[in-house]
């Protein structure tokens, strides 16, 4: 019955001069994502976006949702331009879509084609008209016409070549298109948190690239061989994404034997951020994205956060930072990074997580427990040892 | 790099003997045996000659042996094909705590169904009280599952005392032995033993992996869970894993023969005790978990302060595979419930390594593994 979808971008449409940019860049990210799904054909028009099927809408439905950029989809059927064929349609697709049955409705038109014989108001009232009579038949009166507040909007619209109907409205997950932001960097571990921070971070549009800290043997390689997995799903959404994986095993030695036990989680991640913040400088990443949320486990104290963020002076965008767990998995849930992320390999935070870590460090002390750590020489060593891996 | 394979309870590797039979099998005898042609017939033989030579090894007849699709498998049918065959008898079954998931699974399922489960519990190396055993036998009681050789700490459990208990009293309880880890290193015999069914698997003798059996003494009754066209008596529809099966017979072919003079394999136990002695050496606290009287091929080992999977990931750089518990549950982040079980420290269950030897393991490579594993112990912990 479908054959079209019909899709809306609510936020870009106000960009200005900078709207075909934007428009050209969902495009491209909507071909990337539904190269997979079948054969379809893209139409760009002012504000929306049509997306010519064979079949399955559902499918292409599922994956334009999660498209950032994409504000709603209706699925959309196409006739010819006969206002016989056009009523007979619009009563099947009504009948089709009106879930529940609703007591008012309306016919909305549009009409770009102005050689068609009608205007827009004579074929809403016409299209009307058909519903109102053929669905009221046996059950008198039921259903009116309310054009201020409908339960059931039904659109068509008279097209050069055919007349679109439809009626249904999907939301899609809003946000603007990835790549029409900036470069970030994003430090991805096996966990949970860090993919549904780099998901929301593409949903506002920036591009990704991500760093993964190895400890092998610490870290098995299948904990790698999950970060992989992490990043081939965030790339779905955002597109191609460099995954740097970063040689952390020597330093994590270092710390162990040069540092107190208490303070080890707090100078491992002040390592961290120190590699990412020059990977970002030679990578030409703006930011760096981390799946932090306050309070959550030691290092996420605003005092650890704080002691943490003083090694690099790049902004730490945190987007998880006021939420709670459970809406962090009902997220990754929809996104579909949990199950992977579940996956029970030890990732190199829960290896070295002392039995009393230090929650609330001070700059000072923790100067002092680094001071043995030989940190320019640890940082270019680890970076000499790194991969990169190109993903998507 | 140089590959030392120490993880043989988790699985072996193929002999080439074994990769051969299965490729001539697939390339030329491709036939369905239940085919009434002569294609067929070539696959049937294959069958017949595996099973004799299953049977030979546990002195029993053909007909009692039935092809499945490994150990897990296998003890699934015995399990759940007695309960189910027999629950009008009565609904009690007896195991053990420290059998293998494939086996409590099973045994939980039931539980869940409506059976009664006595779970026995197992001391510090993971052996019964036999006088548990007795006591927990009643009218009731339709089935005892024991496993031979605990998988994760090599303790064995005398089948034939156990068999003769059971027996004595209640000659209408069938006692099902889980013989994964045994057969082909130690001496098996049901009949004698008075085990009525065991559980055994290809992949752990060298043979190929998907392909297993089950011991099923004439005369005991089993529920069949896979129907369909009749295969195997009936007791395990599916067309035969012929490729599968074909691959046990060379690897059947190189096990020893076993006596009751002989019942034990003496070269894996010679390679166990030096690895043992080797361990003495290493400069750091070192607990062997596993019963000293234990089969010839587990040894549990913890070195407390460590982390099993460290270590192991820390050896594999080397070349040297080991497992911390066993394989299955190796990917889950759950503690072994055995070494739980058995009531070991949680500091001794993190740092606990299981080495598992192969005949085909030699002393050179026991030297080096030693080497390898002393010097990562001493760079990561």
């Amino acid at each position: 019955m479908y054959k079209a979808l019909l899709v809306r971008f609510g936020e870009i449409s106000l960009k200005g001069k900078n709207r075909s940019f934007f428009v050209n860049k969902l495009v491209e990210n909507i071909e990337n994502a539904l190269r997979e799904t079948g054969n379809f054909q893209i139409e760009k028009s002012y504000g929306r976006i049509y997306l010519y099927i064979e079949d399955n809408p559902e499918v292409y439905i599922e994956k334009l949702k999660l498209i950032p950029g994409i504000v709603s989809i209706s699925p959309v059927a196409i006739t010819e331009l006969d206002l016989e064929k056009i009523k007979e349609l619009a009563l099947e697709i009504f009948a089709y879509s009106a879930k529940e049955y609703p007591t008012s409705f309306k016919v909305e038109t549009s009409r770009p084609n102005k050689d068609f014989p009608l205007t827009s108001p004579e074929i809403s009232r016409e299209v009307g008209a058909h519903l109102l009579m053929n669905i009221n038949a046996g059950k008198p009166g039921r259903l009116t016409v309310d054009v201020h507040e409908p339960d059931h909007l039904l659109s068509l619209e008279i097209r050069k070549d055919k007349a679109l109907v439809y009626t249904e409205s999907i939301p899609g997950i809003g946000g603007l298109p990835v790549g029409t932001s900036g470069k970030g960097l994003l430090l991805l571990s096996g966990g949970i948190d860090s993919p549904v921070a780099g998901w929301l971070s593409l949903k506002r549009g920036m591009t990704l690239d991500a760093i993964y800290f190895h400890s092998f043997p610490y870290t098995s390689d299948r904990a790698k061989e999950k970060v992989l997995d992490l990043a081939r799903i965030l790339s779905k959404y955002g597109g191609k994404i460099n995954l740097f994986i970063n040689h952390f095993t020597d330093i994590q030695m270092e710390i162990r034997k040069k540092c107190p036990p208490k303070y080890t989680i707090t100078i491992m991640r002040r390592m961290m951020f120190r590699i990412a913040t020059e990977l970002a400088r030679k990578n030409k990443n703006l930011v760096l994205v981390t799946g932090e949320s306050i309070g959550q486990v030691a290092s996420q104290t605003l005092e650890s956060m704080h002691v943490i963020n003083e090694v690099t002076n790049l902004p730490v965008l945190r987007p998880l930072i006021s939420m709670d767990k459970t809406e962090i998995i009902q997220i990754a849930r929809m996104i579909g990074t949990y199950e992977t992320s579940i996956l029970p390999y030890e990732d190199c935070c829960t290896i070295f997580v002392p039995k009393h870590p230090v929650t609330r460090p001070t700059l000072k002390d923790t100067l002092e427990a680094e001071k043995d750590l030989e940190i320019e020489k640890l940082i270019a060593e680890s970076m000499e040892k790194s991969e990169t891996v190109i993903i998507g | 790099m140089r590959e030392v394979y120490l993880d043989n309870s988790a699985t072996t590797r193929p002999l080439p003997e074994v990769v051969e039979a299965m490729v001539k099998t697939l390339q030329d005898n491709y036939g369905n045996p239940s085919s009434l042609h002569n294609k067929g017939l070539e696959a049937e033989k294959i069958l017949k000659e595996a099973r004799q030579k299953i049977a030979r090894r546990l002195a029993a007849s053909p007909e009692e042996i039935i092809f499945t699709s490994g150990g897990t498998e296998s003890n699934n049918l015995a399990i759940k094909g007695i309960a189910y065959q027999y629950q009008n008898r009565g609904r009690h079954l007896i195991t053990t705590e420290v059998e293998h998931p494939s086996v409590l699974e099973s045994f939980l399922a039931l539980e869940e169904e409506g059976f009664e489960v006595t779970f026995l519990k197992a001391d510090r190396y993971g052996r019964i009280s036999l006088e548990d055993l007795r006591e927990s036998i009643t009218p009731e009681t339709i089935l005892v599952s024991i496993m031979h050789v605990n998988n994760e700490l090599g303790t064995i459990h005398p089948l034939a005392d156990i068999g003769k208990i059971i027996k004595e009293r209640n000659p209408n309880t069938f006692f099902h032995s889980d013989c994964i880890q045994s057969f082909g290193k130690m001496l098996i015999q049901p009949a004698r033993n008075l085990v009525d069914l065991v559980s055994i698997s290809g992949h752990k003798i060298h043979g190929p992996k998907g392909i297993g059996a089950l011991y099923k003494r004439k005369g005991v009754e089993l529920r069949a869970l896979q129907t369909g066209g009749g295969q195997e008596n009936g007791y395990r529809c599916g067309t035969e894993n012929v490729p599968g099966i074909a691959g046990l017979i060379p690897a059947l072919d190189a096990l020893p023969d076993y006596t009751e003079q002989n019942p034990c394999n003496q070269e894996l136990d010679r390679l166990r005790k030096y690895f043992i002695k080797g361990l003495e050496k290493i400069d750091r606290k070192v607990i062997i978990n596993s019963p000293e009287d234990g089969a010839p091929h587990i040894l549990s080992v913890s070195f407390p302060g460590t982390r099993g999977e460290v270590l192991v990931h820390s050896l594999e750089a080397k070349g040297v595979f080991v497992s911390t518990g066993s394989a299955c549950h190796s990917k889950s982040r759950e503690k072994s419930h055995v070494l739980r079980s058995i009531g070991l420290p949680m500091e001794q269950i993190d740092g606990t390594i299981r080495v598992s030897f192969s005949t085909y393991n030699t002393i050179e490579e026991l030297d080096y593994a030693l080497e390898v594993l002393a010097e990562q112990l001493e760079i990561f912990f």
